[in-house]
């Protein structure tokens, strides 16, 4: 099958800085694609590739199966939803929608019936006659989305969409994202920072840092097997065990990572296991992380609420099984 | 609370003492009173002395001359605008308005490129050497500007020997040729005198569209591309109107400073007149103040249909 998009050894250097170093990457036809990392991971540049707004120092890349070096974004039936939504401010929200129309000689007719299908699609029925600086966080969001699909892109980019809206719309919108690439089909690439958005909406997901890519995979690989330290820091939650303490509890002298939820906390510290101090506890709603300091190593262990919990000083010991330890092989 | 509020920093603090202490602090109680007092006198500036004298001027114009005696007759008459409808004072009003619109046109067209150049890619000292550029021509005498501007334009001039040296003179002969534009030599023609007001008018337009090119985000220009759209379509479609604004600030300036001036088609061009010159000989030389009352009018009138239209046509909607 031929990929969506295809990155060959492509890089993307802005002087002396390797914003993108020799990435490769192949996203299916149809996926719900994440690219996770910090800023300045190269994540955003390889989003600005796919459309065309940056072009490759080196490598190749290939939209459903064609060459993309050299040509410009507006031949590349590929559309963005910029982080900062970038609407055209002097034109309503009904001309906005269809400006790719309008700029490809769709008729007036044509283009006012499709914009308001694409306004419906995204919930905002009704709203052509505004201008955007009328409209809140979220509905520019939704403009902007109505935007991109009103096109019907082979790919669809989306540059941090939920950054700037608070929680309750984030993660309103991530379901409704989700089940808009359900409903038509169309290849998402997601670029985002936050971790836990990029698990639960994407089909894979790649970690960047520093220009290159740590790891490829599911939302359930990337969290539960690690491939460096890197990743297991950056996906967070998980606890990143050095070498000396894994050749301890476990054997290989290898980075470990032990994910919160396999760990059991128990107050009586004379039994086997790990022992140690508890330093804090967050109460998280249905769970608590328990902090506990073990072999000068902060570990955390989440367990349910409901039960006795011990209190921050308590001497405790900590088990799990030693399959839990994922061992990983990447050196960083 | 491990930090203990010490006894000698008490939670309100004592006026700052004296007067001035208590102006400042009677002040900020009463907002209203300090806006009134920092308005006050750029409002008499401009309301007494500015639009004063201006209304003073415009008085004027209703009054009439007594063509024998040369004294001002003070009672309120429209015959010093039939006077300024008679076809020589319209020839010097379209003349003034075509070349105010033409040098605007013009301004634009030049203005447009520098500014985007400067508002989207110049970064620091590059930034600094547009800055530079634009306001250095502004720093020194705008008569010493137009005399070497003569030097440059005048048939053993500069430029004539630039075309003579790159075998072009016959295409310099051939412009100065066309009826109107043309004349013997650029600084006696129209030509020359579009040349000059375009020169030194020019940064009254490249700053104001710079400002407004400036105000544009990056991304909107992308996302235009992204939507399908070539560079001319992004130009027409995003491009142009924000910018409008910003190209109407500026011909504000281009056209009206057009419109008044009376030294650049003294100097350069023909000896046919503009409204600036014609009020100039009439207030002076003539002594018909309520003539020259009347041609000032015209600037002012032209201005105010201008702006209306501009504003009919949407120009301020981006902003």
């Amino acid at each position: 099958m031929i990929p969506a998009v295809s990155f060959q050894k492509v890089s993307r250097h802005f002087g002396a800085v390797r914003a993108v170093d020799a990435v490769d990457l192949d996203i299916a036809p149809g996926e719900f694609f994440a690219m996770l990392g910090p800023s300045g991971s190269g994540k955003t540049t390889c989003l600005r590739l796919v459309a065309g707004f940056e072009q490759p120092t080196a490598g190749h890349i290939e939209i459903f199966g064609e060459t993309a070096e050299g040509v410009p974004p507006y031949r590349r039936n590929v559309n963005t939803v910029f982080q900062d939504y970038a609407l055209f401010p002097h034109l309503n929200v009904a001309d906005n929608v269809a400006y790719g129309l309008m700029v490809k000689g769709v008729g007036r007719e044509e283009r006012s019936r499709a914009a308001g299908e694409a306004l419906e699609l995204v919930k905002l029925p009704g709203y052509g006659a505004r201008k955007p600086g009328q409209l809140s966080g979220g509905q520019r969001q939704r403009v902007a989305l109505a935007r991109a699909l009103v096109n019907r892109p082979k790919v669809l980019l989306l540059d941090e969409p939920l950054g700037a809206l608070d929680l309750k719309l984030r993660e309103q919108m991530q379901d409704e994202l989700r089940s808009l690439q359900q409903e038509l089909g169309i290849t998402f690439v997601f670029v985002t920072h936050d971790q836990g958005e990029a698990l639960s909406m994407a089909d894979r997901v790649a970690v960047f840092n520093d220009g290159r890519i740590m790891q490829v995979g599911s939302p359930e690989e990337i969290y539960s097997r690690p491939a460096t330290r890197f990743v297991a820091d950056f996906v967070g939650s998980s606890n990143v065990l050095p070498p000396d303490f894994v050749q301890r509890y476990v054997g290989p002298k290898r980075w470990g990572s032990l994910r919160p939820e396999a760990i059991r906390v128990a107050a009586d510290a004379r039994g086997d296991g790990v022992r140690g101090r508890v330093a804090a506890l967050s109460y998280l709603g249905a769970a608590t992380r328990i902090t506990v300091e073990a072999d000068g190593q902060r570990i955390n262990a989440m367990v349910a609420s409901g039960g006795k919990l011990p209190a921050v000083g308590d001497e405790v010991a900590l088990t799990f099984n030693r399959d839990a330890v994922h061992i990983m092989q990447g050196e960083a | 609370m491990t930090a203990v509020a010490h006894e000698s920093s008490p939670a309100i603090l004592a006026s700052r003492g004296g007067m001035l202490g208590a102006i400042s602090d009677w002040l900020w109680r009463n907002p209203h009173a300090f806006l009134a007092l920092m308005l006050l006198p750029p409002a008499l500036w401009l309301g007494v002395i500015y639009l004063g004298s201006l209304f003073a001027l415009l008085l004027q114009s209703f009054f009439s001359i007594d063509e024998f005696s040369g004294m001002i007759n003070r009672e309120f008459t429209l015959k010093t605008y039939g006077e300024l409808f008679q076809q020589a004072n319209v020839d010097i009003i379209v003349r003034t308005v075509v070349m105010a619109a033409a040098v605007t046109v013009g301004a634009a067209v030049v203005a447009f490129p520098i500014a985007y150049y400067a508002a989207r890619y110049a970064r620091g000292g590059w930034k600094a050497l547009f800055y530079l550029g634009v306001m250095l021509p502004l720093w020194s005498s705008y008569l010493v500007k137009v005399y070497a501007w003569k030097l440059i334009l005048a048939k053993e001039g500069i430029l004539n020997w630039l075309f003579a040296k790159l075998h072009l003179t016959w295409l310099l002969d051939a412009w100065l040729s066309l009826p109107v534009i043309g004349g013997s030599s650029l600084s006696i023609s129209y030509t020359g005198t579009f040349i000059v007001f375009l020169y030194v008018w020019l940064p009254f337009m490249i700053l104001p569209v710079q400002a407004a090119l400036e105000r544009v985000p990056a991304s909107l220009v992308e996302a235009s591309a992204d939507l399908g759209a070539s560079p001319s379509q992004t130009f027409r479609n995003v491009l142009f109107p924000l910018a409008l604004p910003g190209i109407v600030a500026g011909s504000i300036f281009t056209f009206s400073l057009t419109l008044g001036d009376y030294i650049i088609p003294q100097i350069i061009g023909t000896s046919r007149l503009f409204i600036g010159q014609a009020v100039y000989a009439h207030q002076g030389t003539a002594g018909n103040i309520p003539l020259a009352a009347a041609f000032t009018v015209v600037p002012i009138l032209v201005m105010g249909v201008y702006l209306w239209f501009a504003k009919r046509m949407g120009a301020f909607d981006a902003l």
